[in-house]
């Protein structure tokens, strides 16, 4: 009872640490609460009216919103195994590196759950996919594994995050019986995720771009990339701006990693890419489609080669001890990892799966303004959660925000 | 024109070749977990629509509605006399909504006679006004591919949209696609809320009332026969066929996938699907699998048959051949 009444006092207390803060902070707010705002009037009009506002079609019947949940899917997957090299090399502060992932993590998932509710033509009857008060068609459907994965995942996240916070809060040390078994399963549970997002395209023999026992370790490795991207950006943006006190060793010993896996990335695509030149089958298609477009039709040839040409350019960024080390580099490199993953693990593993279609039809598809504007209120939307969860936990970190002390003002 | 069929008694032992899957009828022991699983969603759900739906206790209904294999008979009485109404006052005209179950001992096959398909597409056209698909925008169940002669099946090769005046044009064959029915139905796997099966006849439907609308199945179809209702379909009411069937050619509402169903509301009855009726060519073959007198058991026999994509296993019951 004593308990209860004191997590609802740190509730309350939370809530009044995110509704206030300094200018930029409220601008930054006010910004991101505008753009979900497009979102929102967008999607009110694309229930009124449809997926027809959307650009997706029979020949293409997933797009833009289903290219960017599997892109955060890897975002949430990958910060969460960035815990492994934190106990491996026993990062200072591993706390605050495990919270930060987990609570990008959190973000990226409800990102993920945004986009598949903006990309169902019922949105009413979501509740059937719920499990017990649905019906899942488990263990059949890759669609009612994801669902399963990923909220488990959200919960084990949220769990650990809230419990954690609360007992920083409380200036007590939290039971390592309670924290560890959780977080050591939220790593293979952060594979899963992935791992079954990417078998939800490879069980489709009917679509021979995504029909390839590559595109789950491709998946994995992309996530290694582009997911501490973000965080290592994150983390030299937290301790400029708070006394929170990361290591530059962490930072380094993080882009040395990324390094690796941006090598493991681009071998397991160039080998997809022998592959599919050298044998040269009918299949072909799809991949001549993105990359030198298909009879006239070239919409994704640039964004294509644009993404080899990021991620080639910050694979020899990351690997240079030299601009590894040097923080523009570095920064650019991140950048570029990032645009090449976003471009590659999103339209262009979902449009030419699609291109041509089954019946050699091909439909050139390229995102309407409703779906832009959607997709921009759901990033916001992410954005804001990230920004809160964080207006809450860092000052935790810092041991500012505790049971005993005054609220902290600012940042 | 709608001549019957079907011989009355289908091959003794049928049972062992039926196909795997849903039956149109609630089994036993599926009842007791499905009315423990109507208990909690009705809790949980009846709060959240109360507030979705405000006062209306009609769209209340509609959005509890369960799975058709949950239903019992007389809930899927109550549903169709509802949608009755619905669709009679709709549509100015008297609507009956049939819920013909699968006959015993009947596996339905179609057969589609390449050499004499012309091209003319009156199929695709009879189809859109059997079963009632949306005019605008435009859905059509069947898709004819135009394919050159010197390249054979290839569907690098193939379009739909051609135009002449006259078909069929010189050095070009004619491949009409639609659902193929498969045995191992890709379709069917995927749907995560199990709003697709396989009928007892062959027939893979679709429950429009449960569908979320999330079109993995149309990702996992080979053969494009999936389609979406991408805006609120638009039927004009006096193109509206009224003798419809609950898991085929009822009215759609927007947001769900529709497909070919052999036309579950003909040949349940022993008819004719629309599109071999109206075939000009006789290019379309249609009858029972499992009576060795049938039309299309004489074709396997004394033609050739091939089906579309064999290397992906889906066993279809669409067979093509070569008449002449």
């Amino acid at each position: 009872m004593e308990k209860a009444r004191s997590f609802w006092r740190f509730i309350q207390k939370s809530v009044r640490l995110v509704v206030t803060g300094n200018r930029y902070y409220y601008a930054w707010v006010v910004f991101l609460l505008l753009v979900m705002g497009f979102g929102v009037a967008a999607y009110v009009r694309q229930i009124k009216y449809g997926l027809i506002l959307t650009h997706m079609r029979d020949q293409v019947s997933w797009g833009f919103y289903i290219g960017n949940f599997t892109f955060l899917v890897g975002i949430a997957a990958a910060a969460v195994m960035l815990v492994i090299p934190a106990y491996i090399y026993n990062w200072k502060p591993i706390k605050e590196i495990t919270l930060l992932g987990e609570i990008l993590a959190l973000a990226a998932l409800v990102m993920c759950l945004g986009f598949v509710l903006v990309d169902i033509g019922r949105p009413d009857r979501f509740w059937h996919i719920i499990p017990f008060v649905g019906l899942l068609n488990f263990p059949s459907s890759m669609l009612s594994w994801d669902v399963l994965v990923l909220n488990g995942y959200l919960f084990i996240n949220w769990a650990v995050v809230t419990y954690m916070l609360f007992c920083a809060y409380q200036g007590k040390p939290y039971r390592k019986g309670l924290v560890y078994p959780l977080v050591i399963l939220s790593i293979p549970w952060a594979v899963s995720i992935h791992t079954i997002t990417a078998f939800l395209y490879n069980a489709l023999p009917a679509r021979p771009f995504w029909n390839a026992s590559i595109l789950a370790p491709r998946f994995l490795a992309s996530a290694f990339c582009s997911g501490p991207a973000i965080l290592l950006i994150l983390l030299q943006v937290l301790r400029k701006m708070t006394r929170l006190e990361i290591t530059d060793q962490a930072i380094f010993k993080i882009a040395e990693l990324m390094a690796y896996a941006m090598g493991i990335n681009l071998f397991l695509q160039g080998a997809e890419i022998f592959k599919e030149f050298y044998s040269h089958t009918e299949h072909f298609v799809f991949t001549q489609y993105l990359y030198f477009g298909f009879h006239g039709h070239n919409t994704l040839v640039p964004y294509a080669w644009a993404s080899v040409l990021c991620g080639v350019a910050a694979f020899l960024l990351f690997l240079l001890p030299r601009t590894r080390r040097n923080w523009v580099t570095l920064n650019i490199g991140c950048v570029l990892i990032y645009s090449s993953v976003y471009i590659e693990k999103g339209m262009g593993l979902i449009i030419p799966g699609f291109t041509p279609s089954t019946l050699g039809e091909i439909y050139e598809y390229v995102p309407s303004w409703t779906e832009i504007k959607i997709a921009m209120g759901i990033f916001a939307l992410g954005f804001l959660v990230f920004t809160f969860m964080l207006k809450v936990a860092v000052p935790i970190m810092l041991g500012e925000f505790t049971k005993a002390g005054n609220q902290p003002t600012g940042t | 024109m709608s001549k019957k069929f079907l011989s009355r008694n289908g091959a003794p032992g049928e049972d062992s070749t039926r196909p795997e899957g849903g039956s149109a009828v609630p089994e036993q022991d599926d009842a007791e977990s499905a009315s423990r699983r109507k208990f909690i969603g009705t809790t949980v759900l009846a709060a959240g629509a109360a507030m979705l739906a405000g006062p209306g206790s009609l769209a209340i209904e509609e959005f509890l509605q369960r799975n058709f294999h949950e239903l019992s008979k007389q809930d899927l009485k109550e549903i169709i006399a509802r949608l009755e109404k619905q669709y009679s006052t709709e549509y100015g005209k008297k609507v009956r909504v049939g819920d013909e179950p699968a006959m015993p001992g009947v596996l339905f096959g179609y057969g589609l006679d390449l050499s004499r398909c012309v091209g003319c597409r009156r199929c695709v056209y009879a189809c859109v006004a059997e079963n009632n698909q949306s005019r605008d925008p435009q859905i059509q169940w069947i898709r004819v591919l135009q394919m050159d002669k010197d390249k054979g099946v290839d569907l690098a090769h193939a379009t739909c949209y051609y135009d002449p005046k006259e078909v069929p044009e010189e050095g070009h064959f004619y491949m009409p696609v639609q659902c193929h029915q498969c045995r191992n139905p890709p379709c069917v796997r995927v749907c995560p809320v199990k709003a697709t099966w396989q009928e007892p006849d062959g027939i893979t439907v679709i429950d429009y009332n449960w569908c979320i609308g999330c079109r993995y199945c149309m990702a996992a179809c080979p053969y494009g026969a999936r389609h979406f209702n991408w805006g609120l379909p638009h039927l004009p009411s006096d193109e509206m066929n009224p003798e419809t069937h609950y898991l085929g050619n009822r009215p759609r509402p927007k947001g769900v996938v529709e497909k070919c169903t052999f036309c579950i509301q003909r040949t349940r009855k022993g008819r004719y699907p629309a599109c071999v009726e109206i075939c000009p060519t006789g290019s379309r073959k249609f009858g029972n699998l499992l009576d060795p007198n049938s039309e299309i058991r004489y074709i396997m026999e004394h033609k050739r048959v091939f089906i579309f994509k064999e290397q992906l296993n889906t066993q279809p019951k669409f067979y093509y051949f070569y008449g002449v």
